[in-house]
């Protein structure tokens, strides 16, 4: 029981973003395996509007990424952003405001998205009323934190927080502008862009909404969450100036890569795609740089089961940022772009990276914000390798059928006709689309036992009262 | 955590100054979008009509778009079509269909000539999609009959067995809404889109009593077919 950190920090915003995350990680996986079912059995569409899959599938990427994310970056910041300035936040009314806005844009989009309520831009689906919303709540996020910086009692700002920051600011550019349409009414507007520039400003938004807010994000939970919980240093100190500033400064460039051969001007995408190979240097310097800060601490591999998922996100990391610049190669991309490798190579990302580290991370956040351990050890065993076994069949399903995508609409016969009419192609991925669905659904359980563990773990933790006993606690018999 | 972590120059300011760090990263993030996005608003190679102004129907803006005919050049979408759009955004289509066929011999075979900026300037927000889950639609215009549109929409799998399409049978219980769609097209005028007068005071006859199905399958069939590309001419490098 730490009675110093629940008296000096705001510890109570940061536990009810945790414990949200983890019910948004099960909502957004659960949404996540029905409409992967209903690739693979579309009857699973019964006609109805707002369960068909054109409408659920931006309310599963909605609720991973805004909501299981969201929170898990709201949590993490807000919570390592204490702990590494010894101050408390520097608005305990603002944060609680974050929370609630934030939860409430979450809900709003479950509403909306299955009604059909959407913009038609990837990631960036919820309508003007909900977008105005997130700008206001996203704002109170970072002008809290950096509030919290500016009255930090530490001399240098630590390199968690660079990331953290950085994601916050490229966030707000991002949103706002991709963003911005003209209403037509309370639930409609079209984008005040068209065609080639609109698609150029989305891809910008789409790629940096991965680069920013799950990548670098994420990177700042492993600086501070990797260190804490291997109980050692950063490996490098210079190392992470590096991949910070080549990260910020890189990242952005790579939107153009979705658009190869497109009517994108060709410079745009050749750009893009240059920039998108030299990232692998930045992006495997902080897989390093977070692996190696291990070193000397292995055997702790053996027995703890949160480095565990951090070391395997790191490890899912290193292997999505090698493929993304493969996948942004021209010749690559031409086979690639449009087929299920691109499903894929996201969830080896989400699955692997984001999910792993945030999971890593928020079991590390309830056992110190509830003052006690886990509930179950067992079933955190239990959960790493269902998330484990669950994205490695996942990835490897769509590996095969992007290919194979990629290869049929290519093939001619020997008469030097195509080979195979769409159809054709659509039927040969059924196997893959099932097995999908099943890779998603150990995720999926995985999930569900860590939801259950922290609810029992919570429990626990209000059945002895040990919140209470954090907060009234005298200090001087805390600390002795 | 041998080597030396005294830190120097910029790299210190920043650190030990947050409102340095805030300025040095949103400049350092705001570089490669500016240099990506902004010149598409002023090269003129953007777009092909500027090499090519005949793959642009020469009446926009001026003459109603009931004057226009098929092949006649690129104009932006009459209020049934525009229906249809709002539609085909509602159910999320774009999440498995292109629109934007790239320059390989395969997809010329499947789907026809390679996609040209112009044909989407008019489209607001873009419908290219990044999937193809279903094939690309940026030509389907004219390919199948109203008619198989209507089957197919209704039940894919009664004209497509292997397809993992969803049914769509409301499209023909909803009636669409001449005065939303008016007051769309008017919004649409206001991010930039040519109608001339004419095209609104059509709305009302051209929609009315219409269902959602008549307008996803007349957006769906005009698609692709505005302009009449040149198989000889070089419209992209």
């Amino acid at each position: 029981m730490d009675a110093t950190a629940e008296q000096k920090y705001n510890l109570d915003v940061v536990r009810w973003f945790a414990v949200m995350a983890v019910v948004y990680l099960v909502v957004g996986a659960l949404v996540g395996v029905y409409i992967a079912s209903e690739l693979a059995w579309p009857v699973l569409n019964f006609d109805s509007p707002y369960l068909s899959f054109g409408r659920l599938r931006p309310l599963h990427t909605n609720a991973v990424i805004f909501a299981f994310g969201g929170c898990t970056l709201m949590a993490t910041a807000f919570y390592s952003v204490q702990r590494t300035c010894g101050v408390r936040l520097w608005s305990d009314k603002m944060a609680w405001f974050t929370f609630w806005g934030w939860n409430l844009v979450i809900v709003l989009a479950v509403i909306t998205l299955p009604l059909g309520i959407t913009q038609s831009k990837e990631y960036a689906e919820l309508e003007w009323p909900i977008d105005i919303l997130i700008a206001v709540v996203w704002l109170s996020y970072l002008f809290n934190f950096v509030m919290t910086l500016a009255i930090r009692k530490s001399s240098h700002i630590y390199v968690s927080n660079w990331f953290f920051l950085s994601m916050m600011i490229m966030i707000t550019y991002l949103h706002v502008v991709n963003s911005l349409a003209i209403p037509v009414s309370m639930f409609k507007s079209y984008s005040i862009f068209a065609g080639v520039q609109d698609a150029m400003i989305q891809w910008w938004w789409g790629h940096n909404a991965v680069g920013f807010y799950l990548t670098a994000g994420f990177l700042g939970i492993m600086y501070y969450f990797v260190p804490k919980q291997a109980g050692r240093p950063v490996y490098s100190y210079r190392l992470s100036v590096i991949h910070f500033w080549a990260l910020s400064f890189g990242y952005v460039w790579l939107g153009a890569h979705h658009l190869q051969y497109t009517a994108l001007p060709d410079w745009t995408g050749s750009l893009g795609a240059a920039i998108s190979l030299a990232m692998i240097i930045p992006s495997w310097g902080g897989a390093l740089n977070g692996m190696m800060t291990l070193s000397g601490a292995w055997d702790k591999l053996r027995t703890d089961y949160v480095l565990r998922f951090m070391i395997m996100s790191l490890a899912f990391y290193a292997m999505s940022t090698f493929e993304g610049p493969v996948m942004s190669i021209k010749t690559v991309n031409a086979l690639s772009h449009y087929t299920d490798w691109t499903v894929g190579h996201v969830h080896s990302g989400a699955l692997g990276w984001v999910a792993m580290v945030g999971i890593g991370a928020l079991y590390h956040l309830v056992t110190r914000c509830f003052h006690t351990e886990m509930y179950s050890v067992k079933l955190i065993n239990l959960h790493f390798w269902a998330a484990t076994i669950g994205a490695v069949v996942y990835i490897v399903s769509m590996w095969v059928s992007g290919i194979m995508q990629g290869l049929m609409w290519r093939a001619y016969d020997d008469y030097g006709t195509l080979a195979y009419t769409f159809a054709e192609s659509v039927e040969a991925m059924h196997p893959y689309y099932a097995m999908r669905a099943v890779g998603g659904g150990i995720f999926l359980f995985g999930a569900a036992v860590m939801l259950f563990n922290v609810v029992m773990t919570v429990r626990k933790s209000f059945a002895e009262g040990r919140i209470e006993q954090a907060q009234t606690a005298s200090l001087a018999s805390a600390t002795a | 955590m041998s080597e030396n972590t005294e830190t120097k120059g910029l790299q210190n300011w920043a650190e030990t100054n947050v409102w340095a760090l805030v300025l040095l990263t949103a400049i350092v993030v705001s570089i490669g979008g500016i240099v990506e996005i902004v010149p598409l608003f002023f090269m003129k190679s953007t777009f092909e009509h500027n090499k090519y102004p005949e793959i642009v129907w020469d009446g926009v803006g001026k003459r109603p778009l009931a004057e226009w005919k098929t092949g006649d050049g690129i104009r932006p979408h009459r209020p049934l079509e525009v229906a249809g759009r709002d539609v085909y955004i509602r159910e999320g289509c774009y999440l498995c269909h292109s629109q934007m066929i790239r320059p390989f011999r395969d997809e010329k075979e499947r789907y026809g000539h390679y996609s040209l900026a112009s044909e989407s300037m008019f489209d607001h927000p873009f419908q290219w999609g990044s999937k193809r889950t279903g094939p690309d639609l940026a030509r389907v215009g004219g390919k199948y009959s109203d008619v198989w549109h209507r089957k197919h929409l209704r039940a894919p799998r009664e004209v497509v067995p292997e397809s993992v399409m969803p049914n769509y049978p409301w499209l023909d219980e909803n009636m669409v809404d001449p005065e939303a769609i008016e007051s769309n097209m008017r919004g649409l005028a206001t991010v930039g889109v040519p109608y001339a007068e004419a095209d609104f005071a059509a709305v009302k006859a051209e929609t009315e009593g219409k269902t959602e199905m008549d307008a996803v399958v007349a957006y769906l069939q005009v698609l692709g077919t505005m302009a009449k590309l040149d198989d000889s001419k070089a419209y992209r490098e």
